[in-house]
């Protein structure tokens, strides 16, 4: 199992992003995915930066992928699209299925991004048989789905693409046509005045009651709960996991990839550091299932 | 070119109420885990859709089989065999989201023409080519994320017919990948057929007639004794910021383009989808009625003017009492 860096998911500031990444350089991960995903109007970097920085971490020695974004719809976006398959040095990370179709017209090859709902060995197939060399598993399938995944592929007799599985972060629920974060300002989106800056790591929303619940990304809407697979080291192992992917943040990612890091070398599995876990036990994402699991084999002991 | 109305039924009585009133096709879903209003006492039998396809057919209207939730490999075979069970009680098309199966549609059923459905999320022309090079499919439902004027260039460049949603519940995010529902609950539209699904909604009566509801654990919404409470989806809740709980996501509100008809007939889009198959007769009597109206006043030799008692129905079965027109407006986004 290795790491991987995931897309940055938040609008930073040029100069952030880019300091960002120069550490990066340095960090542990094997793969690092870079680009917008989330809103073609942020635009501290365009697509020659991020290959700037990607020729610098592919220097380094990290294999780079170039992500696309989630929701398509403007003229100027496909040509980004086209533009960056036609790049001639990394790979594309397809998160779409207009990426997915603009990768297969120019037979590049291409990473299946966690948005292209994946769900069976068939589909799976079918989008190996476009190209598709690496997956990222849908996010709300764990540890039972992936087995089944891998279990059917073997039976009708093909070939496993390797598989990657969001490890750390905050979860990316849902996506809109509508722009959260300019809402919460009372601005519309073709007028946002790029709100996203000063939220680094989105906004938080908390419910009546005062329980942080979701955090506003632009259009995206984003789990308040952190995502941490670390103390489950041992059944992503087991299912053949390829890659863990951590997702940027602005403070302390380096002790988490060090974390994770340190775990793959000793092959211990930490102790719990993040929010929620479920998604990968077949529960509500929301959920944290602690080892008490294995004793008691009740799932109604997970705890939240 | 007319547009078509297509309207939803989940029961044969909704069915007769959207033939009876003006609906040129009608969707529905087998009474099973493979579409997206997978509720308990909806939806079709095998032998409910057999008389369904004899209904539509009588009036020489369509019928439509829904399969738009996405398989995992164990359970493939109910898909399957759904899709064979619909193919011989003599459907008109498949509305399908997931790739295996339309691909088996198209193999096994090639006669029978294949509606991408919205859950697939497809948003732009490249999109569609996919779709269509892969499984030849003769229509696309559209996300409802789309700006009016990006439907219009998609119409131009489609290489297939566009059907967009017309009316009904909103759900504002990109259908197809949404999981907030199974953040909370462990299920989602996309592999359960539902959002919000019922045995997890708790309403409590608060002191001064009060009351709030919870999705599981999480609390949706607070209502004072006079507001008008609303199915605790999670986009339509209210949530704080700063201690202001305001609708952050969505306000309790339904999609009505009426207003866009002749820009979308002027388009070229093929169709118009009403949303709501979990909605009694009732309901599909009184906007198949009033879409219908408005599709026959389109045609007519009269400038296109939308009556008062149109937009005073569909309120009426909206959702908060209000329509919106949603992402199709700019403004909204």
């Amino acid at each position: 199992m290795k790491l991987s860096l995931g897309p940055l998911q938040y609008f930073w500031k040029r100069a952030d992003v880019m300091d960002f990444y120069r550490q990066a350089a340095d960090w542990p991960v094997d793969v690092i995915y870079l680009g917008e995903t989330v809103c073609s109007k942020r635009r501290e970097l365009r697509l020659p930066d991020w290959l700037s920085i990607a020729d610098d971490l592919a220097a380094a020695g990290h294999e780079v992928v170039l992500s696309s974004l989630v929701l398509v719809e403007a003229a100027s976006e496909l040509s980004t699209l086209r533009r960056m398959a036609d790049n001639g040095r990394f790979g594309i990370e397809a998160n779409d299925l207009s990426a997915v179709q603009v990768c297969l017209e120019r037979q590049v090859p291409f990473v299946g991004g966690p948005t292209l709902n994946i769900y069976n060995h068939e589909t799976l197939a079918l989008l190996q048989s476009c190209g598709m060399t690496r997956f990222v598993l849908t996010m709300d399938q764990g540890e039972s789905a992936l087995r089944a995944l891998r279990e059917a592929q073997a039976t009708a007799g093909g070939a496993f693409p390797e598989v990657e599985v969001l490890a750390w972060g905050r979860l990316p629920l849902a996506y809109s046509a509508r722009c959260f974060t300019a809402r919460a300002s009372n601005l519309g989106k073709d007028d946002c005045g790029f709100k996203c800056l000063e939220h680094p790591e989105g906004l938080t929303l908390a419910t009546r009651e005062g329980e942080s619940f979701i955090r506003l990304n632009g259009i995206q809407v984003q789990s308040e709960a952190c995502c941490d697979l670390a103390p489950d080291l041992e059944s992503l192992r087991q299912c053949g996991v390829d890659y863990l992917r951590l997702s940027p943040q602005p403070g302390g990612l380096s002790e988490v990839i060090e974390r994770f890091h340190g775990a793959l070398q000793s092959g211990c599995p930490p102790e719990r550091a993040g929010d929620c876990n479920g998604y990968w036990h077949g529960r509500p994402g929301m959920d944290w299932v602690g080892a008490a699991r294995e004793f008691s084999g009740d799932l109604q002991e997970a705890t939240r | 070119m007319n547009m078509e109305l297509v309207c939803p039924a989940g029961s044969p009585a909704a069915l007769d109420a959207a033939l009876e009133h003006g609906a040129d096709a009608v969707y529905v879903g087998l009474r099973n885990p493979t579409n997206a209003r997978a509720f308990p006492g909806l939806n079709f039998t095998p032998e409910a859709l057999v008389a369904a396809v004899s209904a539509a057919h009588a009036r020489r209207k369509k019928l439509y089989l829904a399969l738009n939730t996405y398989p995992t490999s164990r359970h493939i075979q109910v898909w399957k065999d759904s899709i064979d069970t619909a193919a011989a009680a003599g459907v008109d098309a498949f509305i399908i989201a997931d790739m295996a199966l339309l691909d088996y549609a198209a193999r096994r059923h090639a006669g029978i023409p294949r509606h991408l459905s919205v859950q697939g999320s497809a948003t732009t022309a490249v999109a569609l080519r996919f779709f269509y090079e892969h499984f030849g499919i003769a229509r696309a439902v559209l996300p409802r994320v789309l700006s009016i004027a990006q439907v219009e260039r998609l119409c131009e460049h489609s290489p297939v017919a566009i059907e967009v949603f017309a009316f009904g519940s909103l759900c504002i995010m990109v259908e197809g990948r949404c999981q907030l529902s199974s953040h909370v609950t462990g299920q989602s539209p996309n592999c359960h057929g539902v959002c919000s699904p019922a045995e997890h909604v708790h309403w409590t009566e608060l002191p001064g007639n009060r009351r709030e509801v919870r999705l599981g654990q999480v609390l949706v919404d607070r209502f004072e004794p006079e507001e008008p409470a609303s199915y605790p989806t999670l986009c339509k809740g209210r949530y704080q910021q700063d201690g202001n709980p305001f609708y952050a996501l969505e306000e309790p509100t339904s999609l009505n383009t009426l207003e866009l008809l002749p820009r979308l007939a002027q388009a070229g889009v093929a169709a118009l989808k009403v949303e709501g198959r979990q909605r009694g007769p009732a309901y599909v009597t009184q906007v198949t009625r009033v879409w219908r109206g408005a599709l026959d006043a389109l045609k007519g030799p009269q400038p296109f003017r939308i009556l008062p008692e149109w937009e005073a129905q569909l309120s009426h079965v909206s959702e908060g009492l209000q329509t919106t027109l949603g992402p199709y407006h700019r403004r909204w986004q």
